[in-house]
C-alpha cells in the first residue's frame, strides 16, 4: 500500500455546523421503534420467531419518522433529536418503566422523557410482560447463580438487559453487491432446500427472515431518497438543493446496489450501521477496517478525478458526525459502567492486509483526521500497529493523542495476531482482525464474540476467602477453610482458586442461559445476513451461525489483587509480623478508617428514604446523625493507630507497576487464576470461553460494592483499571509501569487487555515530545502488551490531582526542560504547571 | 579492576526523561559539584556527603554509593525504549566530571552493552579528566553561563577561565556539543550578556546549537529541607517575550537556538 496523505487537510465549515448541530438539543428517549415492535409482534403471535423478527424490523423501517438534519451530506436517523435513542423492550423493560421519571435526572447519562413517550412506552410496555429474553434468561439461570449476582460477585447485566451487538458485519459486501446481492444469496440458498429437510422449517424461515430485512432496508433507504427529493424541491439555496438532490441519488442507489462512488460508498456504510442498531439494542457495532473496505471507492474517485482529497475528507468528517448520532438508554447500573453516553463503535485503521503486507492507506491517515475535526467521543478510533506500520501513521495517531481526546488506542498485531491463530483461525483471517467495542479482538463478519458477557470482580473471591464464602450472612461461596487454619501462602492461593473456580462455574452458567434466551427469542436475520456463515448453514448468529464463536466475560482488578497476595505472603508468611485474623479484622474494620464518603452519602440517602416512607420526619440534624452513624468508624483510638502502622506497612512493600520482576510474576500469576479455568468451558452456540482483563468504566461502580482488600485498598474505593497499576502506586514513570503490565500474560486474555495511562499535553509537546511517545507505545509493544490507550489530562484533572495527589502519582506532566510526576513537585510548582496551562503556554 | 565494578556516588535515576538528549533516556544524577550556583534547583546534588533533608517531617537521605553495575542494572531496565527512541543514558548532578573514574567506568560499560552515552556538564574539572571521558560520551551537553570571570564568580563560587578552555578542547574533540545557557534574571539575562556567549559559542568548531533555559524556582523547597537559605526567592521567571528576545541574539550569532532543553 503506499499513500499521498501528508501533515494534514483542511476541516469545512459544514463539519462544524454538524457537531455544534448534535448539541443543540439534549438527549430524548423516543417512543416510536417500541410502539411499532409491539404493533408488529401483536399481529405476528404464533408465527416461527425469526419472521416475527424480520417482520418486526420491517415494519418499523416502514414506519419509523424519518428526517435530513441540516447540512448533512450522508443521511439516515433513528430518531428525531440528535444523540436520541429508541428503545428495545423485546430485551427488557421493567427497568426503564420504574425509571422513567428519574432518568432524565441522574448522573450518568441522562435521557429528557417526555410525557408523551411516557405515556406512549407504558402503554405498550404490559406486553412484553413474561416475553423477554431477560425474563427467560433468568429463568435458565441456576439459583445459586442468581445468589451470586445479587451478592456482586459479578455482573452479566449487558447482555441480560440488551442486545448482544459485538460484532464487526460485512460492509464491503453491501458495498460491492447491495441488498439485492445479499438477497440473491439468501434466495439460492432458500431454492436449495428441500420440503423434506430435517431442518428445512428453520433454515427456510431464517431464509425468509433474511429476505424480509433486506426487502425492508430497501425500502427505508427509498424513504429517504423521497425525502431529499422533496426537501431539494422546496429548498431555496441552489447549492443545497443540488447536495439534496444528489443525497436522493445515493439513496435510490445503495444500499440495495452495490456502491458506485465514494459518497455512495459513505451513505451505504452509514445505513448499515446505523439499521444494524435498530434491529436490536446492542452496543459495540463497530465498523472495523474502515479504511480497506471503503479503499476501492475512494481510489477509483481520485484516479478519475470525480472528488479531490478535501472533498473526501469531508464526507468522512460526515461519517463521523453520524457516529456521534445515535445513543442508547442504560439501566441505571449499566449507565454507570458505561458511562459516557458510549455506543463503542470501535473504528480502526491500519494493521496488516490478508496477506500480510502492511495496509496503511490515505484513508488510514484520514480517519485519524476525521477525529481532530469532529473531536467526539466516536468512533471509538484504534490503530493496529505492527513493525511494519510506518513511522508517520504513528506520528499522526500521536497528534491525535495529544488533543486530549483519549484516541486513538493502540493495538498490537503481534499479540493480537497469534491469539487468534491459537483459536483456529486461518493466518489470512487472523491478519484481517479489528476491534469490537472497547479491546476485543476477532476476526470480521465471521465472528460472533459476545465480547462483553459479564465483569468478573477478582477482588470479590479475595474477601469470600476471608468469610469462608461467607457474604452478609449467606454461604455463596465454598466453605473454605478459616483464614487461622491456613498455613502457607500456597494454602492461601488454593483457597483463592477454588472460591474463583465456583465463581466463575456460576457465571458461565449465567452466560449460557443468557445465550440461549437470545437464540430462542431474539434471532437477528439482518445482522446475520452480513455474518459469514449464517446464510450458508441457514440459521440466526444467535444460534450459532457464525464461523467463530466465543463468549468473552472480563475479569477486573488484577492489580489489587496481586499486590494483596503480595501482602500476604510478605507480611503474614515471610516477615510474619501480621496473623491472617489480623488481615481479616483490619479488612472487617476498614483499616480503622471512616466510610467513603460517596457511599455513606447513597446508604444514608436510602435510610432517610425509608424513614420517610415509614412516616418519621427526617430534619437535617437527623440526617447528620445518620450519616454519621454510617460513616464514621468505631475502632478505639488505639486500634485505629495499628491499623495505620498496618497500612503503612503495606505501602512500604513493592506494588505492581513498578517494574519490580518478582511482583509483577505475582500480577501474572493473578491472571493466570481467572485466565486459564476459563478456557476449560464452551457455550451454546458451539464456541469456547476467552478472557478479557478490562473494566469498560464498570471498575468505580463495581468497587463501591467491594470491601477493603488486604493490599490497603478501603471499602467500595475503585478497584484497579484495566490491567493498569492500581491507581497511584505506580510511582516509577511510565517505562516501569509498562515494562510492569507487559509482564502479565498477554496472550491468554484473547479477549483483550486494556492498559491506560495518563499523561499531561505537556509530556507530548513538539516534533520531540510525539517521537518518545511513539517509542513508548513501541517499546511496550515490544514486550508483547496488546493494548495502551492515553489519557492525556487537562487542566481540571490537574487541579483534581492536586487535591488528591494518591490517586495521580504516576501522571507525567512537562515542567520546563524535562518531564516530572506532578505530584512530586512542589505545590508552588503545581500552581504554576495549572496556570501555564490555562494560558495555554506550553 | 573491571569497569562494572568502578564505585561512585549518585543521589537518583530518573528514568523516562525526555528533554535531556535524544530520545528517552535514563538520567543518573551524581554527588558532589565545584560549583555553588545560587539558583541551583538541585542543591541536595552540590556536597559529596551523603546528606540528609528534613521533607517537612519526613527525613531522607540523599547520596548512596553504587557500584557501575548497580547502576548499569537500573538503566537497563529501559533499553528497549532506547532502542525505539535512540536514547540512552545521561550522567547529570552535581558535576559528573568530579568523579572522573566512575564517570568514565559508567560511560565505557554502557558503551560495552550498546547504550548511547550523554552528559550534562560545566566541564569544571582537569584538561586530563575532560580528555579522558569525552571519547566515551555520544551527546555532550555544556552549560555556559557567563562571560564575565567576575560576575560568573560571585554567582557561582567558581571564575569561569578553565571551563571555556574546555569549552575548546571538547569541542575539538567532539562533533555533538551542544551549549546551554540558564537564563537567570539579576545574572546573565541581558540581551548584552546572551550576545556574548553565544558569540562566544559561535567561534567553537563544530558547535550549531545553542539552548536557552529559562530560570524556574523549582528548588525552593530543597533549600528549606536542607535547612539552607534561598537567596533568588525573589527572582521571576523570564518571560516568554524576554526568552523570545534572547532567541533572536543567539540567532543572530549564526547559531540554531532554542527555548527550553
Amino acid at each position: 500500500m503506499s499513500w499521498n496523505f501528508k501533515g494534514s487537510l483542511p476541516k469545512s465549515d459544514r463539519i462544524q455546523l454538524l457537531v455544534d448541530g448534535l448539541f443543540n438539543s439534549r438527549p430524548q428517549i423516543e417512543a416510536d421503534r417500541a410502539v411499532l415492535l409491539t404493533e408488529s409482534y401483536r399481529a405476528t403471535e404464533g408465527e416461527p420467531i425469526v419472521l416475527r423478527r424480520a417482520k418486526a424490523f420491517a415494519h418499523i423501517v416502514k414506519n419509523i419518522p424519518i428526517t435530513i438534519r441540516d447540512h448533512e451530506l450522508v443521511v439516515g436517523a433513528s430518531t428525531k433529536v440528535s444523540r436520541s435513542c429508541q428503545t428495545f423492550p423485546e430485551y427488557s423493560w421493567e427497568w426503564l418503566e420504574s425509571e422513567l421519571d428519574t432518568v432524565a435526572t441522574r448522573s450518568a447519562d441522562p435521557f429528557y422523557v417526555s410525557e408523551e413517550t411516557k405515556q406512549a412506552l407504558r402503554s405498550v410496555h404490559p406486553y412484553w410482560k413474561g416475553k423477554t429474553t431477560s425474563e427467560l434468561a433468568l429463568s435458565y439461570m441456576t439459583p445459586e447463580a442468581r445468589q451470586a449476582i445479587d451478592h456482586n460477585i459479578f455482573t452479566p447485566g449487558n447482555y441480560f438487559y440488551n442486545g448482544i451487538g459485538h460484532v464487526t458485519v460485512d460492509y464491503g459486501k453491501v458495498l460491492r453487491i447491495g441488498f439485492k446481492g445479499v438477497r440473491a444469496e439468501a434466495e439460492a440458498e432458500l431454492a436449495k432446500c428441500k420440503v423434506s429437510d430435517a431442518d428445512y422449517a428453520r433454515r427456510s424461515a431464517f431464509l425468509q427472515a433474511v429476505i424480509i430485512s433486506c426487502d425492508a432496508v430497501c425500502e427505508y433507504a427509498a424513504r429517504y431518497a423521497e425525502l431529499a427529493r422533496m426537501k431539494a424541491g422546496s429548498e431555496v439555496n441552489a447549492k443545497r438543493a443540488a447536495e439534496l438532490e444528489q443525497i436522493a441519488k445515493n439513496c435510490d442507489r445503495v444500499p440495495a446496489n452495490g456502491a458506485t462512488s465514494f459518497h455512495e460508498a459513505c451513505q451505504s456504510f452509514w445505513f448499515v450501521q446505523m439499521l444494524i442498531q435498530t434491529e436490536s439494542s446492542g452496543h459495540s457495532i463497530s465498523p472495523g477496517r474502515f479504511d480497506q473496505y471503503m479503499y476501492p471507492y475512494y481510489r477509483a474517485d481520485i484516479e478519475s478525478g470525480k472528488i479531490t482529497m478535501e472533498g473526501a475528507q469531508e464526507l468522512i468528517d460526515c461519517v463521523w458526525v453520524k457516529l456521534n448520532d445515535m445513543s442508547k438508554v442504560r439501566d441505571l447500573a449499566s449507565a454507570e459502567g458505561f458511562a459516557g453516553y458510549s455506543m463503542f463503535q470501535n473504528l480502526i485503521c491500519g494493521g496488516q492486509t490478508a496477506d500480510g503486507e502492511d495496509a496503511t492507506n490515505d484513508l488510514s491517515f484520514m480517519c485519524l483526521e476525521a477525529s481532530m475535526h469532529v473531536h467526539l467521543p466516536q468512533p471509538s478510533l484504534s490503530i493496529r500497529v505492527w513493525n511494519g506500520t510506518p513511522h508517520e501513521l504513528m506520528i499522526k495517531a500521536a497528534e491525535l493523542t495529544r488533543t486530549g481526546i483519549g484516541l486513538p488506542a493502540y493495538y498490537n498485531d503481534e499479540v493480537i495476531i497469534p491469539q487468534l491463530l491459537e483459536h483456529g483461525e486461518t493466518v489470512s483471517e487472523a491478519r484481517d482482525y479489528n476491534i469490537i467495542g472497547c479491546v476485543e479482538p476477532q476476526s470480521p463478519h465471521k465472528t460472533d464474540g459476545w465480547h462483553d458477557s459479564a465483569f468478573f470482580n477478582m477482588c470479590r473471591p479475595l474477601e469470600l476467602v476471608f468469610s469462608c464464602g461467607v457474604d452478609n450472612g449467606v454461604q455463596i461461596g465454598p466453605r473454605t477453610k478459616p483464614v487461622s487454619e491456613i498455613k502457607s501462602f500456597e494454602e492461601f492461593m488454593a483457597a483463592y482458586e477454588e472460591q474463583t473456580n465456583y465463581m466463575i462455574e456460576l457465571m458461565v452458567n449465567a452466560d449460557n442461559a443468557i445465550d440461549y434466551a437470545h437464540a430462542e427469542l431474539c434471532p437477528l436475520p439482518l445482522e446475520s445476513c452480513l455474518v459469514d456463515d449464517c446464510i450458508l448453514k441457514g440459521k440466526s448468529m444467535q444460534e450459532g451461525g457464525a464461523r467463530y464463536n466465543f463468549t468473552g466475560p472480563q475479569g477486573f482488578g488484577v492489580a489489587n489483587v496481586a499486590d494483596a497476595c503480595w501482602a500476604i505472603q510478605k507480611l503474614v508468611f515471610e516477615q510474619k509480623k501480621y496473623s491472617m485474623d489480623d488481615f481479616k479484622a483490619a479488612m472487617e474494620d476498614n483499616f480503622g478508617k471512616d466510610m467513603d464518603a460517596g457511599m455513606a452519602e447513597k446508604l444514608t440517602a436510602q435510610v432517610a428514604k425509608q424513614l420517610a416512607a415509614n412516616g418519621v420526619a427526617v430534619d437535617k440534624n437527623h440526617i447528620v446523625t445518620i450519616y454519621n452513624e454510617i460513616a464514621v468508624n468505631k475502632c478505639s483510638a488505639d486500634r485505629k493507630s495499628y491499623y495505620d502502622k498496618m497500612l503503612a506497612d503495606i505501602a512500604a512493600l513493592d506494588k505492581f507497576g513498578n517494574d519490580k520482576p518478582e511482583i509483577d510474576a505475582m500480577a501474572r500469576r493473578v491472571g493466570y487464576t481467572y485466565t486459564r479455568p476459563l478456557t476449560k468451558y464452551t457455550n451454546p452456540r458451539g464456541g469456547v470461553y476467552q478472557a478479557g482483563l478490562y473494566p469498560v468504566s464498570a471498575n468505580v461502580p463495581l468497587g463501591a460494592q467491594t470491601g477493603a482488600t488486604p493490599d490497603g485498598r478501603l471499602a467500595f474505593t475503585p478497584v484497579a483499571d484495566g490491567v493498569s497499576p492500581a491507581a497511584g502506586r505506580d510511582i516509577s514513570g511510565p517505562t516501569a509501569a509498562a515494562n510492569s503490565v507487559s509482564r502479565l500474560d498477554h496472550f491468554i486474555a484473547s479477549n483483550g487487555t486494556l492498559y491506560n495511562m495518563k499523561f499531561h499535553p505537556s509530556a507530548l509537546k513538539g516534533r520531540a515530545g510525539l517521537e518518545s511517545f511513539v517509542a513508548l507505545v513501541r517499546g511496550y509493544f515490544d514486550q508483547k502488551g496488546s493494548h495502551m490507550q492515553f489519557n492525556v489530562v487537562s487542566r481540571e484533572t490537574l487541579i483534581d490531582a492536586q487535591a488528591n495527589p494518591d490517586n495521580y502519582k504516576s501522571l507525567v506532566v512537562r515542567v520546563a526542560g524535562y518531564s516530572a510526576l506532578f505530584t512530586s513537585l512542589s505545590k508552588s510548582l503545581q500552581d504554576d504547571i495549572i496556570k501555564r496551562t490555562e494560558q495555554g503556554g506550553f | 579492576m573491571e569497569w562494572s565494578e568502578v564505585k561512585g556516588r549518585i543521589f537518583d535515576i530518573q528514568r523516562f526523561s525526555v528533554h535531556d538528549g535524544p530520545g528517552i533516556r535514563s538520567i543518573v544524577f551524581l554527588k558532589g559539584c565545584r560549583l555553588r550556583c545560587r539558583w541551583c534547583c538541585n542543591p541536595e546534588s552540590q556536597e559529596y556527603n551523603i546528606q540528609t533533608m528534613d521533607k517537612d517531617g519526613k527525613i531522607e537521605t540523599v547520596g548512596r554509593d553504587v557500584t557501575v553495575a548497580e547502576v548499569l542494572k537500573e538503566v537497563e531496565k529501559d533499553r528497549v525504549f532506547y532502542r525505539r527512541s535512540f536514547g540512552g543514558m545521561t550522567l547529570s548532578g552535581g558535576e559528573t566530571m568530579c568523579q572522573p573514574d566512575f564517570a568514565e567506568a559508567l560511560f565505557r560499560e554502557a558503551h560495552e552493552r550498546g547504550i548511547n552515552t550523554a552528559i550534562e556538564t560545566t566541564a569544571c574539572a582537569s584538561e586530563e579528566v575532560v580528555k579522558r571521558l569525552v571519547p566515551h560520551i555520544d551527546t555532550v551537553m555544556m552549560d555556559i553561563k557567563h562571560m564575565d570571570s567576575e560576575k560568573h564568580y560571585a554567582f557561582t563560587g567558581q571564575h569561569n577561565e578553565l571551563m571555556l578552555k574546555n569549552a575548546r578542547v571538547i569541542a575539538e574533540m567532539h562533533n555533538d556539543l551542544i551549549i546551554r545557557v540558564p537564563v537567570v534574571p539579576t545574572f546573565n539575562d541581558t540581551e548584552e550578556e546572551i550576545r556574548a556567549i553565544a558569540e562566544f559559542a559561535a567561534t567553537l568548531p563544530g558547535v550549531t546549537h545553542l539552548h536557552l533555559l529559562p530560570y524556574h524556582a523549582f528548588g525552593t523547597d530543597k533549600y528549606r529541607w536542607l535547612g539552607r537559605p534561598y537567596t533568588m526567592s525573589d527572582i521571576e521567571t523570564p518571560s516568554n517575550e524576554h526568552m523570545n528576545r534572547l532567541l533572536a541574539v543567539v540567532k543572530a550569532a549564526g547559531l540554531n537556538g532554542q527555548i527550553g532543553g
